[in-house]
């Protein structure tokens, strides 16, 4: 990117364990105010390219900016910048929720009522005498993230923050971090959910084998992939044959459910489908990230 | 809250919510306190019984030595214990003569009593002349006798309970923080290590505080009967620097051991031969001569004559030099080499 107001810059970042490269030449950058994500399977280095960014591992090689200047080693200055919620949660020993978010609020010299408020951002307000290793995976999880926003970070960065959230939490989440984006703060966060990604992020960056397979919008990413649109009805509601003749439909499929046609026109086979008013059962499935991953990676996408 | 309060709140409260700690910190030691207070109780009998008749300025310094035990049984009565072997000597004090009687069927005893008596004798003698003695003449080691189990049990059990919580205490956070992933995460928190671990050894202090409080007022019932010296407040310092010394231990085998079971394991080894070659139970000075040496490796040993020497000999402070140097020392040498060995987490 060009922008000026990069937040982090970061350039053919490496890293290798052993043989193994766990981050192999990475580079990008993330404007300020921007919701960027990182995807990829397990072990596509993920985690490794943001602990980079953050200053907590050093790369073999590359350079990385993060507002600026240099996170490692331990920039003391760029600390209460940032905001981390690690893959693994971190926490005291033997705290409850609400003395775990004060600590870490001290920490950063913030009071104990920010501490509570952030408790009733995550929907944790009930559990706040509940000690951490009493918590489920989903409100430790939040938790983690409340510690990670406690003090209002101008980035931040989040490791699969929504990996054992129930489908309710996680979506108060999606709320939680876009009103964060809105007031200007710049979001890095890794996940396995690509609808997920495609909802919430302005860019993502999908990851394989510590490369960078594609580094766009979703939307671009999914146009860029020019994918047929995909019209499935219930099996036996109309022939194969005559699926295959249908205006628009460039293509036909049958499986033991449902009838599938392919189309990059969608909008005369589906009037074609209501003249014969054969529209039970029927689905219409656009190009996702999950088809672009799946061309990018040669792999089934599993969450 | 500043970040050294809430962490040091944050590890305190950590700390007193783990039962298993607060067993091992108190009610463990306080187990070997009181056994053994019980059980060596009368072992004060075992001071020396010295039977006296008369009075003056030796059996006045007799008495003052604290060595023995003075009984007046009268002459005759006196004469015939000693014969029986019930008492190892009669001191009989008459005018300017002072005549020793005892029975040579108990050698030991009897050249103690005998040693004993004519040291006193001379340093009266030198006293009357006004002049000063042509040479200087040290009792510490009569002293030693007269130490009640209680005397020396005290401080010992002290300066091992404490050992226990320092080098415990530091290893195990240091490594179930690292491997709870805490250590990096306060590394990305603005707050420095020198925060982080002088909340911790706040801690710690404050911990072996309760300790000390605990153990010297349980044996300070009528039951077990310690004295505390007029001079127990010289045994801060030591106290202090023997915490220092242990936390830095502690740190030393945290920042060796991966898991929270090593580190247990590690921190017996190390605490563990040091109570027993230390004078944790017994006085070290009536063991062998190479244990003895042994034990001066140990910081321990120079804790535990630290806190003897003030709590309860009642020494000057000239007698903290070398307690509390060589604690110091150890400190400083233990912590550069941890500081090497540490890391954030396991790679
Ligand atoms: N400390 C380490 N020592 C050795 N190998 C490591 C270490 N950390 C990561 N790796 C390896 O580097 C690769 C990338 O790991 P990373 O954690 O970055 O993956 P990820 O994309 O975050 O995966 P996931 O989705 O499972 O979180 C993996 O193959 C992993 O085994
Ligand atoms: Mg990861």
């Amino acid at each position: 990117m060009t922008d000026t107001t990069a937040a982090i810059e970061v350039e053919d970042i490496r890293k290798s364990y052993g043989d193994l490269r766990a981050v192999d030449g990475v580079s990008f950058s993330v404007a300020e105010g921007e919701f960027f994500g990182i995807l990829g399977p397990n072990g596509a280095g993920k985690t490794t390219t943001l602990e980079i960014i953050e200053g907590l591992r050093e790369p073999d090689s590359g350079h990385v900016r993060l507002l600026g200047e240099n996170p490692f080693p331990r920039n003391p200055g760029l600390l209460p910048r940032i905001g981390v919620q690690l893959q693994a949660s971190a926490f005291f020993e033997k705290l409850t929720a609400r003395e775990q978010l004060e600590t870490f609020a001290a920490l950063y010299g913030v009071d104990g009522e920010r501490a509570r408020e952030m408790l009733d951002l995550v929907g944790l307000a009930e559990k706040a005498d509940t000690r951490e290793e009493k918590l489920s995976g989903g409100q430790r999880q939040r938790l983690s993230i409340a510690c990670a926003l406690v003090h209002d970070p101008d980035i931040l960065f989040l490791d699969e923050p929504t990996a054992a959230l129930d489908p309710q939490a996680r979506r108060n989440l999606w709320d939680v971090l876009r009103a964060i984006q809105e007031r200007g703060k710049t979001i890095v966060y890794t996940t396995h959910y690509l609808d997920e990604a495609e909802i919430l992020c302005d860019r993502v960056a999908i990851m394989d084998h510590g490369r960078v397979l594609a580094l766009d919008p979703p939307a671009s990413l999914i146009r860029g992939l020019d994918a047929p649109t995909r019209v499935s009805l219930e099996r036996g509601t109309l022939g194969i044959d005559d699926a295959r003749v249908l205006a628009g439909a460039d293509d036909a499929h049958e499986d033991e459910q449902s009838l599938t046609i392919t189309t990059r026109t969608p909008a005369p086979l589906l009037s074609a489908l209501a003249e014969r008013g054969t529209l039970d059962g029927l689905q219409v499935r656009t190009a996702t990230l999950e088809d672009v991953f799946l061309s990018l990676t040669g792999r089934e996408y599993r969450a | 809250m500043t970040a050294f309060k809430s962490l040091s709140r944050a590890m305190a409260k950590g700390y007193y919510r783990d039962k298993a700690t607060l067993f091992f910190a108190f009610v463990f030691p306080l187990m070997f306190l009181v056994i053994f207070g019980l059980l060596f109780r009368d072992g004060g009998d075992e001071m020396i019984k010295l039977g006296v008749v008369g009075d003056g300025p030796v059996v006045v310094a007799l008495e003052n030595t604290g060595a023995v035990e003075i009984v007046r049984p009268g002459l005759d009565e006196g004469l015939k214990q000693v014969r029986e072997g019930d008492l190892p000597g009669l001191v009989e004090v008459d005018g300017d003569s002072v005549e020793l009687h005892y029975a040579a069927s108990d050698q030991a005893r009897a050249g103690l009593v005998q040693g004993l008596v004519s040291g006193v004798t001379q340093h009266v003698n030198v006293q009357a002349t006004g002049q000063p003695p042509a040479f200087a003449y040290s009792a510490a080691q009569v002293e030693d006798s007269s130490l009640k189990p209680i005397q020396y049990l005290t401080p010992g059990i002290l300066s091992w309970g404490i050992a226990i919580t320092a080098v415990f205490g530091a290893s195990l956070s240091l490594v179930s923080w690292r491997r709870k992933q805490v250590l990096r995460r306060l590394r990305l928190a603005p707050v420095t290590v020198g925060t982080v671990l002088s909340a911790r050894i706040v801690v710690t202090i404050a911990v072996a505080a309760l300790q000390a409080l605990l153990f010297v007022a349980v044996a300070l019932l009528p039951v077990f009967g310690l004295r505390l010296s007029g001079t127990w407040w010289l045994a801060i310092p030591v106290f202090l620097s023997g915490i220092l010394a242990f936390f830095a231990i502690g740190m030393l085998v945290g920042a060796f051991c991966k898991t929270e079971e090593a580190a247990s394991g590690a921190a017996n080894i190390v605490v563990l031969p040091m109570a027993f070659l230390s004078g944790t139970f017994f006085p070290v000075d009536v063991a062998p001569g190479w244990v003895q040496a042994v034990s001066l490796a140990f910081p321990l040993r120079h804790m535990n004559d630290g806190m003897l020497a003030f709590l309860v000999r009642g020494q000057g402070a000239e007698a903290l030099l070398l307690p509390c140097g060589v604690l110091l020392a150890f400190t400083v040498v233990v912590s550069a080499i941890a500081a090497k060995v540490f890391t954030w987490e396991d790679s």
